[in-house]
């Protein structure tokens, strides 16, 4: 028999856990998204690809947000809006990758499985095979779940029509705010987050739909380089 | 640009993005600079997609029901509230407001 230790054991049991609980409530959250993408414009299986291709809740709630407001016409800025909200789990992908560990088919699958949710269950886990327990089922539980999720949500939509009357819209809005709120440590990202409000609020009726989010993603870049100067000097 | 395009363009990018990931160094992010311009540009979309979703329609800014909603979850994220109870509780807001006739 191998001998693991007790308590390396129960560590990877806390990491099951907690993948289950954030997992789960993570997936129960993509009936919404599939009924906003009907509502959206899209078909029911646009938005299953969405969910099984992009798999990026943030990212596929801000394309059909674009969508839905510009149409296929703000297709361009909704593509680079998506895109670069996706950026970070780029990041993610880094901090992951020695967790993951060698060989190339299960790097891409781990690829695919990189989000908020299983990046954040990982790397809160202090022993090394409690924090690959707590990638991996995070990461399975919320495809399976998201996926699965999302096609009822899609088809539910289609017999709702109009999702508004449920507070969809209004759901959508108090997810991206559950994203940005851990990130509000400090000043400086609360400061970054008014000045891109405040961009957003003045450029919604002055430039195309999506265009306002792109603008305000300069806020961010300009604060960055700001920062990193004074830290140089 | 088709409907399809347009998703599986945006698709292709922001699955690229992850697996790039897997082919830069960890040593990488040792720099702080770009780790955290990254982190600020996170930031500053989140909260213009957050002002887009309560009160943009289409080119214009519309106050309705969605406003005092992400107030109600703004609130319940203060207190900690679980991420899947704070979504419900938002919608349910609006969906309320609505029913009741007090807001669009």
């Amino acid at each position: 028999m191998v001998d693991v230790p007790l308590d390396e054991t129960a560590a990877r049991k806390e990491a099951l856990k907690a993948s289950v609980a954030v997992g789960l409530a993570v997936a129960a959250y993509g009936v919404s998204f599939g009924a906003l993408a009907v509502a959206s414009g899209l078909t029911v299986w646009q938005a299953c690809v969405l969910s099984l291709v992009m798999f990026s809740g943030g990212s596929q709630f801000a394309l059909i947000g674009v969508i839905a407001a510009g149409g296929v016409a703000a297709g361009p800025a909704a593509i680079a809006g998506a895109t670069l909200l996706g950026l970070r789990n780029g990041l993610y992908a880094i901090r992951v990758s020695p967790i993951v560990g060698p060989g190339f088919a299960k790097r891409v699958v781990a690829g695919h499985l990189t989000i908020d949710e299983s990046t954040a269950v990982a790397t809160a886990q202090a022993v090394p095979s409690a924090q690959r327990v707590g990638f991996w089922a995070t990461g399975i539980i919320i495809y399976v779940g998201w996926n699965l999720m999302t096609l009822a949500g899609a088809l539910l939509g289609n017999l709702l029509g109009d999702v508004s009357a449920f507070g969809l819209d209004a759901a959508a809005a108090a997810a991206f705010l559950g994203l940005l709120w851990p990130r509000l440590k400090s000043l400086q990202p609360v400061a970054v987050a008014v000045g891109a409000a405040v961009v957003a609020v003045v450029l919604i009726p002055m430039v195309p739909p999506g265009v306002p989010v792109l603008a305000a993603a300069l806020v961010g870049v300009v604060a960055g380089l700001a920062a990193a100067r004074r830290d140089r000097a | 640009m088709t409907l399809w395009q347009i998703i599986l363009a945006a698709s292709i990018a922001v699955l690229a993005i992850k697996l790039l990931g897997y082919l830069v160094p960890p040593r990488v992010l040792e720099k702080p600079a770009a780790a955290r311009t990254a982190e600020l540009v996170t930031v500053a979309l989140l909260s213009a997609l957050i002002v887009v979703q309560t009160v943009g329609a289409g080119q214009g800014l519309v106050l309705d029901a969605r406003l005092p909603a992400i107030g109600v979850a703004a609130g319940l994220f203060a207190l900690r509230v679980p991420f899947i109870l704070v979504i419900v509780a938002a919608a349910a807001t609006a969906a309320a407001l609505r029913a009741l006739g007090w807001a669009a």
